[in-house]
């Protein structure tokens, strides 16, 4: 058995396709606001599928930063606990649907599942193809960083 | 009287790949339409870039496929300034693209495809001390006792039984069309969960050589890593050691679990060794250059065209040809500003979308008109299967001896002549077969890379054209690998030192091609005529040969459903293509 203890913020979304990428553009702002000292890794997950699980199941404490659809207004920032995040795994006709919930339902069904698991994101304004935020979703960017901050604080990792 | 099915696992914001299928009386397919139902935009993207960046940016058109767009994307830049990589370079490129060929196809295989043929209702009826005998009697493999197989079953129970939030929710299981004995059904999903151990430690070859992963780093000239024996950071002696363990745990899995597997399965669907491919025309660009990258006659898996299922006559084909390498738009959403009716070569490809669908959510698309969003490449006017199928036909064509040992060995289990590769079974068996061939190509690279390293040979990287003042004003250039999925070219044009043009034309717009301006199907379309549907609402049957394509509809969106929404049939409500 691997010895779970690598504390993780993820960021994950493609950066190709404005607001989808906010997850990884969330990562540069919270590094400069934790200066270092902390051991605390910072990693891009882009896209990836399964490929993520390793990191996942490696981890004590797994914080995610993602574009969330909740059919809510653009812009909405949004939390959720370990419990409350939805792990489903559906048809597929392509193994490149496989989305980072089906991931953590593997995790999860391997018993892995990380014991600390949140998840921050918000409702994206444009998913249009492009590099860059939108002006919407950049405004509450530092929303999203203060909420990954104040979780971590609260997990005692800072 | 005749009736359609579609199937499209279109969530709330991931738009993919959508069939349309007609039935007739006895629920057999007589047409079907494929269709990408989400617009990419890369091409769009990296106009006015830099094209030592371009691959930072192609890596990220898709999850699954980062390494190979980012290589393609690299050799494009080589190719159009005519830089020449160190010879330790292309063996690291050449270990990493195998390595991820190894990688890609087995978790395909046991976590999407074994399951079309393996029933998981079946595998909680099996006997696990039978499963065990059959374990013993096909490989080596150690995790073969009656214990083992009977913990896997309680595991599999215990997950099953999860309801909605399981992995398992979303199958067919039960349906007639699953013929496994329970016993072989238990043996592979016990395989299905041990691969995912098996990917955390196979992994390190790219950790290693692309120094980070995810997403590790390429560069235009070379690799990005520096070889000091002695050195921290570098590859040196330590790291090489760990390679070598990785290329072993690698292979391992491929001889005792994933070969023996596949030919135990394949007997027992012995109809799909005679349907599920419909063109008969199938192209590789070629891959794991040995020599100069110009020089296609030292690849192992050569460039070629098979027409006709005509093994005898390959042809070469020529990326760089105007005349026979063109995309067409006629049932595709993008305009051209000569006509929709034209075909353009990729060098001078545009990529204007003009969207002409229903508005979301909808119950058919306007097969007649445009349909989707992937463009209609053809080579020489004819449609192409590209990926496996492709690669092992070529290989055996052309004499390759491994490859042809291991097809003698399926068409044996098979019991079936040559003419049975042209069929569902005969991809998913050139999958495992190629898996194989390249796996075993790693210790060959490895120990050429330590010769040229113990010969003084460490240069990794060629910086001589890196300086956009060395390049030409304008410059044009093909970038091609062979991803898994299939052949994978990046055409690029660099003027004044940026990307004025970057089309690609990826393996899944070959195989998953709506119809061209003749009215000629695409890969997918042709390979499902004739499949019968035993129970229709539950298409299995079109799954097992869309899936034996390996689908790669770039998964550029990729969010979470905070709802928890789970929808496999029409697609509903919002649907970003609509708001472009």
């Amino acid at each position: 058995m691997t010895e779970k203890k690598r504390r993780a913020v993820l960021g994950l979304g493609n950066v190709l396709r404005r607001d989808e990428g906010l997850g990884i553009f969330c990562l540069e702002p919270l590094r400069d606001r934790l200066r270092g000292g902390s051991d605390i890794e910072i990693m891009d997950g882009g896209v990836l599928g399964m490929s993520l699980l390793p990191l996942v199941e490696s981890c004590s404490h797994l914080l995610v930063l993602d574009a969330l659809d909740a059919g809510s207004a653009p812009c909405v920032v949004m939390e959720m606990a370990r419990e409350e995040i939805p792990l489903f795994a559906r048809l597929k006709l392509s193994w490149h649907q496989l989305s980072f919930q089906e991931v953590l339902e593997f995790a999860e069904v391997r018993g892995k599942l990380p014991g600390h698991l949140r998840l921050v994101g918000a409702q994206p304004a444009d998913i249009s193809a492009g590099v860059g935020l939108s002006r919407e979703i950049e405004a509450v960017l530092p929303e999203i960083v203060d909420r990954a901050l104040g979780i971590l604080k609260e997990w005692g990792l800072t | 009287m005749s009736r359609s099915i579609v199937i499209d696992p279109v969530t709330r914001i991931e738009g993919h790949l959508r069939i349309e299928a007609s039935l007739d009386a006895k629920n057999s397919v007589t047409e079907a339409y494929s269709s990408g139902t989400m617009v990419r935009g890369i091409e769009t993207i990296l106009k006015g870039r830099d094209p030592r960046e371009a691959w930072a940016f192609a890596q990220r058109v898709c999850g699954v496929c980062t390494s190979v767009h980012a290589l393609a994307s690299v050799r494009s830049v080589e190719d159009a300034l005519g830089i020449k990589i160190p010879r330790a370079a292309r063996l690291i490129r050449n270990m990493m693209t195998a390595q991820q060929f190894v990688h890609d196809h087995v978790m395909h295989f046991y976590i999407l495809h074994a399951l079309d043929f393996v029933d998981v209702a079946g595998a909680l009826k099996a006997d696990p001390g039978k499963t065990s005998e059959i374990q013993q009697s096909i490989s080596s493999w150690p995790n073969s006792s009656p214990g083992y197989f009977a913990a896997v079953q309680k595991k599999i129970r215990t997950i099953f039984s999860g309801g909605s939030r399981s992995l398992f929710s979303r199958g067919y299981w039960g349906h007639p069309a699953y013929r496994l004995p329970p016993e072989l059904d238990l043996l592979v999903l016990a395989h299905y969960l041990e691969c995912l151990d098996w990917q955390s430690r196979v992994t390190k070859i790219h950790t290693i050589f692309g120094g980070k992963n995810p997403h590790p780093n390429y560069v235009v000239g070379g690799v990005p890593l520096p070889i000091v024996m002695d050195g921290g950071r570098a590859l040196n002696a330590e790291k090489l050691s760990v390679i070598a363990d990785s290329i072993k745990k690698l292979n391992d899995f491929v001889d005792m679990v994933y070969i023996p597997d596949l030919l135990a399965i394949i007997p027992h669907y012995p109809e799909y060794a005679g349907l599920g491919e419909g063109l008969g025309n199938f192209l590789t660009w070629g891959e794991f250059p040995m020599g100069d990258i110009a020089d296609s006659e030292s690849f192992v898996v050569p460039r070629a065209v098979i027409l006709n299922r005509d093994l005898k006559n390959p042809v070469v084909p020529n990326p760089g040809d105007f005349e026979k390498m063109k995309e067409y738009v006629s049932h595709s959403w993008y305009a051209y500003k000569e006509g929709d009716g034209a075909g353009l070569y990729p060098g001078q490809g545009e990529t204007t979308f003009n969207y002409t669908g229903p508005e979301p959510p909808y119950e058919r698309l306007n097969v007649k008109g445009k349909y989707s969003w992937i463009k209609a490449p053809r080579w020489n006017d004819k449609p192409m299967e590209v990926g496996p199928l492709a690669r092992v036909l070529v290989m055996y064509a052309s004499g390759h001896k491994a490859t042809a040992e291991l097809v003698n060995t399926v068409l044996e289990t098979l019991e079936a002549p040559a003419s049975a590769l042209f069929s569902t079974l005969g991809r998913t068996a050139a999958r495992g077969i190629e898996t194989k061939v390249f796996g075993d190509l790693l210790p060959g690279l490895y120990d050429g890379l330590v010769a040229e390293i113990k010969a003084g040979n460490t240069a990794t990287f060629d910086g001589r054209k890196w300086e956009p003042r060395t390049w030409p004003k304008h410059a044009e250039g093909f970038g091609f690998c062979e991803a898994p999925r299939g052949a994978l070219g990046h055409w690029i044009v660099i003027e004044s030192g940026k990307i004025k043009n970057y089309q690609m034309v990826v393996p899944t717009t070959w195989n998953a091609s709506p119809r061209d301006h003749g009215n000629q199907p695409g890969a997918y379309e042709a390979a499902l005529v004739g499949t019968r549907l035993a129970v229709p609402d539950q298409p299995l049957e079109i799954l097992r040969t869309i899936h034996s394509f390996d689908p790669c509809m770039a998964c550029a969106v990729h969010m979470v459903d905070a709802a928890g929404r789970q929808v496999a049939g029409a697609g509903t409500g919002f649907n970003p293509i609509a708001r472009s």
